[in-house]
């Protein structure tokens, strides 16, 4: 079984379907293309993990949509959630 | 598979023989509570509402009443009212009258006081449980059923395996001819524009864009990032991170139905298909004005898990998540974690969950029927004055 799963091809983010180790190597399903992906950061399950490189300011894509923004850079490997990634939707804050 | 329901008097089915005790106002709640207890064959609706309400905000909260007794699960209601509220019993037990059920009234202020009242109306209502018993069970379909669709304490395994497979059984219940009625606005935000093309027509899609704004703007208004509540804390522990993200998994719960109208806040629902409700990401308040418009049954998916049911319609809980289901199995009916286990396909949880429907409408208690969890909240619209 895949430890990750990347909902939609067009997606910069898997989902963990259980508990990564940083360090571990995983298995990307990428529209059919199997590709390995070093793991850099610990990721807890149900979590993201950045499947390609993504720059602070792009549009972070999952199930094919943007979910919000990253507000810095993430290599490939790297942990996506709260300290990374804004809405870009409800802010009364900006 | 036959089923078996109650057809009630003004032509509509139900799937449960309640003896609804509606208490109208906050002032009647412990009277009407004492009453449940000691009656078997009722359920209980009490809130902290009923009085110094004006308005729209009253009006909202009155439909609400009036469409929980209107509701087909209920045989009959026993309407208790303090006296002296604004929600005028008398005047709520006069419209209950239309739709035929029988009825009955009890106020305290007549009754001469809390115990008198409670004598009062146990007598009552251990009659009209007698009389409910006495209705046979008929022939009824999966067309005859609305379908109220809700999810709570969602974690990443909701969109991945729960709402999608929860998605399947709309979609086979809509190919039945029955009714699927999506809600909780809060949760479309970020989704809208994939619901907005799956509209019977333009004035549906401006319609749902319209509460969808709506929605955002009461969040912007507080000044605050909605992330302060939405995705809640449990649901950011679980994975989800954005609003966007939680609404595009919620949305995989409607399955890929035809938007037929978007409709206010426990306004009945009219006619068969995909529908969607205004109501607010709590659950208790927008599974009560599910089924304040008719639904007799809810789909109820959680990640993180939670135990919350309705007084007058069983509701189902659906987890994705194979540990929550494992660790509140008591609360949880269907382990949809086979599908992150890669153990089972979404279609094939999609037709359990659909059997398991079959067998609720033909009587089968839910896990939340089963322990009573009988949560009622409506949502407020103003202040109290």
């Amino acid at each position: 079984m895949l430890k990750v799963v990347v909902i939609d091809p067009q997606d910069n983010v898997a989902t963990a379907l259980e508990d990564i180790r940083s360090g571990e190597q995983i298995k990307l399903d990428l529209a059919g293309k199997v590709t390995l992906l070093p793991v850099t950061q610990d990721i807890p399950i149900g979590h993201k993990v950045a499947v390609a490189f993504i720059s602070c300011g792009d549009q972070v894509i999952k199930y094919g949509q943007p979910i919000g923004t990253a507000t810095q850079s993430v290599q490939p490997g790297q942990h996506v959630h709260v300290h990374n990634l804004i809405s870009n939707r409800g802010r009364g804050d900006v | 598979m036959e089923l078996l329901g109650y057809r009630r008097p003004d032509g509509k089915v139900g799937i449960r023989n309640h003896v609804l005790l509606l208490s109208v106002v906050v002032c009647a709640n412990e009277v009407t509570d004492r009453i449940y207890r000691a009656v078997a064959g009722t359920v209980p609706v009490t809130h902290p509402h009923g009085c110094c309400q004006l308005g729209v905000d009253f009006e909202q909260s009155k439909r609400t009443l009036l469409g929980f007794a209107a509701n087909p699960n209920v045989a009959g209601v026993l309407v208790v009212g303090l006296g002296c509220e604004k929600m005028e019993a008398p005047m709520l037990a006069k419209e209950i009258a239309q739709t035929g059920k029988p009825l009955q009234l009890l106020i305290i202020q007549d009754a001469g006081g809390t115990s008198k009242a409670v004598r009062q109306g146990i007598a009552m209502a251990e009659a009209m449980v007698a009389e409910s018993q006495k209705l046979p069970r008929v022939p009824i379909k999966m067309s005859d059923l609305i379908l109220g669709l809700e999810c709570g304490g969602s974690d990443s395994t909701s969109g991945l395996a729960a709402n999608p497979a929860v998605g399947v059984a709309s979609d086979l219940l809509i190919q039945a001819g029955g009714a699927v009625v999506l809600s909780e606005t809060t949760e479309i935000i970020g989704a809208e524009h994939l619901l907005a093309e799956r509209c019977l027509n333009h004035r549906v899609s401006q319609d749902l864009l319209a509460i969808v704004k709506a929605a955002e703007g009461e969040a912007v208004k507080m000044g605050v990032d909605l992330r302060g509540t939405q995705p809640t804390p449990g649901n950011v522990a679980g994975g989800l991170t954005t609003i966007e993200e939680k609404s595009l998994g919620c949305l995989r719960k409607a399955g890929s139905g035809v938007v037929q109208a978007v409709l206010p806040y426990a306004a009945a629902v009219e006619g068969r298909g995909l529908f969607v409700m205004d109501t607010p990401g709590q659950d208790v308040e927008s599974i009560t004005g599910m089924v304040a418009g008719g639904c007799q049954m809810v789909l109820f998916t959680t990640g993180r898990g939670t135990p919350v049911g309705c007084p007058i319609a069983p509701v189902i809980k659906i987890t994705g998540n194979d540990h929550t289901y494992n660790l509140m199995e008591e609360n949880m009916d269907i382990n949809a974690g086979t599908v992150v286990q890669g153990t089972e396909t979404i279609a094939s949880v999609g037709q359990r969950i659909y059997r398991l429907m079959q067998e609720v409408a033909n009587g089968r208690l839910t896990k939340a029927e089963v322990l009573r969890h009988y949560e009622f909240a409506i949502t407020r619209i103003g202040p109290s004055i």
